[in-house]
């Protein structure tokens, strides 16, 4: 009796170690793992912050806070104001993939790279609202343009400008900070103005916003947006992303569901930038490092905080964290933008480039 | 019958043949001095000319096609004997056309209807018109038979089609005036050239480029520059792929015109590209001293590249140049070639005297000759390319009388009355419009008195003329003040310079593109003109008359005829003055300002009124300023 006893004590004990040394022991989640090659000025970039990155097929635009830099069958060549860029600032970059032509927004005024010659749209040249630059997004015909007093959009066609601000939208503030124009919806990140949404069917602007206010605090978890002051938005597979300086959004037209440090695998609330893989992938550029989730899990690329050292840390559904070991990271951990080539990322950071190749 | 009646008899029969050999000489005579068109006698009807522009044969060299400008038609020859087939209606001022590879189909032009007439070869017939983009100029289908490209010369791109259904893919932005294209022999890549340049920095060189398309893709993967060039026609490629070349007009602009006896007003140029000169550019003069080839304007490479034809609208001549020696030139001497007046002589090998206004070239299909339509003249030369001569001259048939409208035509394409032959009204004016530059006319010093060149449709009372007002009518300013200072040369007799008038008077205005199709106005326009009409600022403040907008551009062309100082006279001007352009079709004649420092209408008031002097402005947001050049632009 007493043997019995025991031995099922034994079998209890052994089954419950196991249980939990699984726990323990067990695997991350499979997240994409990187070997990131960097670009600075030491090898070739004009200048070490990158504002933006753009992949156009073969080619790789990086707009860096001193010209328009291309990467091109393993060189790099500069556009500078020398070149007609409005300015040597590039914040944001856009692909008009049916014409080939890139637009970069500036500090100085929008400008379009078609085969080698520069055009500059300022706001004493053209209609554009204001030459500060945010973001810029093609649909079709028409250039959305987010800038520090409105949005703006160029139709290509007839030359027309059409101004977007307080004066004809729910636009509380006009200091908008990115755009995403798709041929249903275009979606304006406005700071401290929230999410501004236009229906290209009925044209009507409707607006989202932190149903918290300005607080930084949340009252009831994915009630709305996260908070007001807005960075950037990607809408793909009709779900729109938001970053924010306060967390994250991702919105399905129905439900919102918001992201921050405390509960997801975000490295901070301070995102630069968001793109929406699809409706449940997206890749998060904080100031503490590239983050892409999968619509479970986490992966965090960056030097380490403290070393400086690569670093990859994976969260998993239950909030389980596990470093993975890795020998390259992005350029820093202040990302600004990221864009895809194929399963390959580039990733604009403040102190460089980093070409993040998928690693098998 | 007696002697003296025999005798008398004689002398009768002797002054009646007399008379009638004078008759007839004199009318013979007469005759010749019309077709000349030096003499009276010209009609005073509106007539329509055929006008021939642009020639192409069928694939199997039995029919020629015509494309007759002022027409509206295509006309379809024999092309053993260049007996009319028939006539083909198409849209209104067909500009360019092109065969599909299997010459199956005939796709045309329409630059004033904005469409593409779609001519069925088998019945020499319309089969589709298709709309288009902003004044197409000229298009060419892929060797797939997929993809149409066509120029649009004033929304300045191409646009890409497809070539079953006409349905429009996208426009790649090209140059300014987008107008000439032609495929490399592979059809890989397509040049398109541009007949204004792309808008600089107020008074440096014009730039043009060539815009290069990847035909595969339909991208633009290439701006080729020209530097210097303003106005570039058509552009040709050899057969094996290695010479490109463009005929273009190389302006001095930035010396006073008053120089023209130095030869100081254009160049008459080629640019040459391709391998065959080193895949670069290189601009090669094809005036010589004493001697202008003005306005040169087709270009064509004989099929085994020995020759290059050049077509010369103002000297009425085709030039031609043996491409061994043009290229031998060009390796073995040191570029630039531009201003040499001796280089020619190297290569230019013949000079055909032609009609009038001589356009568009063809080789027949053996190679021996090469076609040129004579727009004015409405007949084509057909030159013998064995000895350069022309062989005979074919008439396209049309009115038989010579209009007075014709006539000033002629006057106005020719360069004919300018010192040595140099330039012609349409230097400037290309194709009667304008030409995206600024000028510095008056023989008053380097750089004094800048004046913005202007278009002159719809002219008829809009006096006085200059910018500052300083010629009353359009005689004075077409007659003494041209030939003092443009022509350094003859006067006009008085007839030729009435008819040079009636025929600048008659120039309609094109259509207004920014116009909706029922002349409506959108909410941006009405808002605009709201802002134009407006007696009070936005501070609710009243506006002094002079000060509104509507005042000084009133009237159903929007000027008062007046001058006033709207606050643009620069230190190099000599008058504060400025006369009220006109704002018909405002939105094509960029830049701006009497001098051309405004490069687009947003500039007038961001930059050059600060003191709302041209018109009160300044209380403007940005999105109301916008919406009054929305209107502007329905001018």
């Amino acid at each position: 009796m007493m043997k019995c006893a025991w031995n099922r004590f034994a079998m209890l004990l052994t089954s419950s170690l196991l249980g939990v040394s699984a726990l323990v022991f067990a695997a991350p989640p499979a997240m994409p793992h990187y070997r990131f090659e960097n670009f600075t000025t030491a090898n070739g970039l004009p200048n070490n912050h990158v504002y933006s990155v753009l992949v156009d097929g073969d080619r790789i635009w990086a707009g860096t806070d001193d010209g328009l830099a291309l990467y091109e069958n393993h060189h790099w060549k500069t556009f500078t104001t020398k070149d007609g860029l409005a300015h040597r600032a590039v914040l944001s970059l856009a692909l008009d993939k049916r014409t080939g032509d890139v637009w970069a927004g500036t500090m100085g005024g929008l400008s379009r790279i078609s085969g080698g010659r520069i055009d500059s749209y300022t706001q004493l040249n053209s209609g554009l609202s204001n030459d500060v630059v945010y973001g810029v997004s093609i649909d079709g015909e028409d250039v959305w343009v987010a800038t520090a007093a409105g949005g703006s959009r160029l139709n290509l066609r007839t030359g027309q400008w059409a101004l977007y601000n307080e004066r004809n939208t729910p636009m509380v503030e006009i200091w908008v900070y990115g755009v995403a124009a798709t041929p249903t919806k275009v979606y304006y990140a406005v700071w401290g103005s929230g999410v501004l949404e236009y229906d290209q069917k009925t044209k009507v602007w409707d607006h989202y916003g932190d149903p918290d206010g300005e607080n930084e605090i949340v009252l009831f978890k994915d009630q709305g947006l996260i908070h007001e002051i807005t960075s950037s938005v990607s809408y793909v597979d009709n779900v729109l992303w938001v970053s924010t300086y306060f967390g994250d959004s991702r919105y399905d037209g129905r439900y919102w569901h918001n992201f921050l440090t405390k509960d997801s695998g975000l490295p901070s609330d301070f995102t630069n930038n968001v793109k929406g893989v699809d409706a449940n992938r997206a890749w998060f550029c904080t100031d503490k490092g590239l983050a892409y989730y999968d619509g479970t899990n986490w992966a965090v690329y960056r030097p380490s905080l403290t070393t400086g050292k690569p670093e990859m840390m994976v969260r998993d559904a239950q909030g389980h964290v596990t470093e993975v070991p890795v020998t390259t990271a992005p350029a820093h951990n202040y990302v600004n933008n990221i864009d895809f080539q194929g399963e390959d990322i580039w990733v604009a950071t403040s102190k460089g480039l980093s070409h993040g190749i998928l690693q098998r | 019958m007696s002697r003296a009646m025999q005798s008398r008899l004689r002398a009768a029969l002797g002054a009646g043949l007399a008379v009638v050999a004078a008759v007839l000489c004199g009318a013979a005579l007469w005759n010749a001095w019309a077709a000349d068109g030096v003499v009276t006698g010209r009609v005073g009807d509106r007539l329509t000319y055929p006008s021939p522009l642009e020639m192409l044969f069928s694939p199997d060299g039995a029919r020629l096609y015509v494309l007759c400008n002022d027409s509206d038609e295509v006309r379809v020859l024999n092309a053993s004997t260049y007996a009319e087939i028939k006539k083909i209606a198409v849209g209104h001022k067909p500009r360019g056309f092109t065969l599909s590879p299997d010459g199956k189909r005939l796709f045309v032009t329409n630059s004033w209807d904005d469409t593409l007439s779609v001519i069925d070869t088998g019945l020499l017939e319309v089969a589709a018109t298709w709309p288009e983009g902003a004044e197409p100029s000229s298009v060419v289908e892929d060797r797939e038979g997929k993809r149409l490209f066509v120029a649009n010369r004033i929304s300045n791109d191409v646009a890409v089609l497809n070539a079953q259904t006409g349905a429009e893919e996208k426009r790649l932005a090209a140059g300014r005036g987008a107008s000439y294209m032609t495929f490399s022999p592979d059809g890989r890549r397509l040049y398109v050239t541009h007949v204004y340049p792309n808008l600089t920095e107020h008074r440096t060189a014009p730039e043009s480029e060539m815009t290069v398309i990847d035909t595969a893709r339909a991208v633009v993967v290439d701006r080729i520059p020209q530097h210097g060039i303003a106005g570039v026609f058509h552009v040709a490629i050899s057969a094996d792929g290695r010479l490109g070349v463009a005929a273009e007009l190389h302006p001095k602009n930035l010396v006073p015109l008053a120089h023209l006896e130095h030869g100081g007003a254009f160049e008459d140029t080629l640019t040459l590209f391709g391998a065959d000169v080193g895949n670069r550019t290189v601009e090669i003069p094809l005036d010589e001293l004493e001697r202008y080839v003005a306005r040169p304007f087709g270009v064509a490479i004989s099929p085994d590249k020995s020759r290059m034809y050049v077509t010369s609208g103002g000297s009425e001549i085709v030039t031609v140049i043996d491409v061994r020696r043009l290229l031998n030139y060009v390796r073995t001497h040191r570029a630039p070639f531009v201003q040499d007046l001796s280089a020619s002589a190297n290569y230019v090998v013949a000079r055909v005297a032609v009609g009038r206004d001589p356009r568009g070239m063809a080789f027949t299909p053996d190679g021996h000759s090469v076609l040129v339509a004579n727009r004015l003249s409405d007949t084509i030369s057909v030159i013998d390319t064995r000895t350069n001569r022309v062989a005979s001259t074919i008439q396209i048939a049309g009115p038989k009388q010579l209009s007075v409208l014709r006539y000033g035509e002629q006057t106005f394409y020719t360069a004919r009355y300018s010192f040595q032959g140099q330039i012609g009204c349409a230097n400037c004016h290309i194709d009667s419009t304008f030409d995206g530059l600024e000028w510095d006319l008056e023989p008053d010093g380097f750089g004094r008195n800048i004046v913005d060149n202007r278009l002159i449709e719809d002219l008829k009372g809009t006096d006085p003329y200059k910018w500052n007002g300083g010629n009353p009518n359009l005689p004075t300013e077409c007659g003494p003040r041209t030939e003092l200072y443009f022509w350094r040369s003859e006067n006009y007799d008085d007839l030729t310079l009435t008819d040079l008038v009636t025929y600048m008077r008659s120039l309609e205005s094109r259509p207004n593109r920014w116009k909706l199709p029922g002349y409506e106005l959108t909410a941006a326009q009405e808002r605009g003109k709201e802002i134009f009409e407006r007696k009070v600022d936005k501070f609710g403040q009243p506006i002094a008359l002079k000060n509104r907008c509507n005042y000084c551009h009133s009237g159903l062309k929007g000027t008062d005829q007046k001058s006033f100082d709207v606050g643009t006279k620069r230190a190099t001007d000599d008058y504060s003055l400025i006369d009220t352009p006109q704002l018909r079709s405002i939105a094509l004649t960029a830049p701006y300002l009497h001098d051309g420092s405004a490069a687009t209408l947003e500039e007038i008031w961001t930059i050059y009124n600060p003191e709302d002097k041209h018109g009160r402005t300044n209380d403007l947001t940005k999105d109301e300023l916008n919406d009054l050049i929305e209107y502007l632009r329905t001018r």
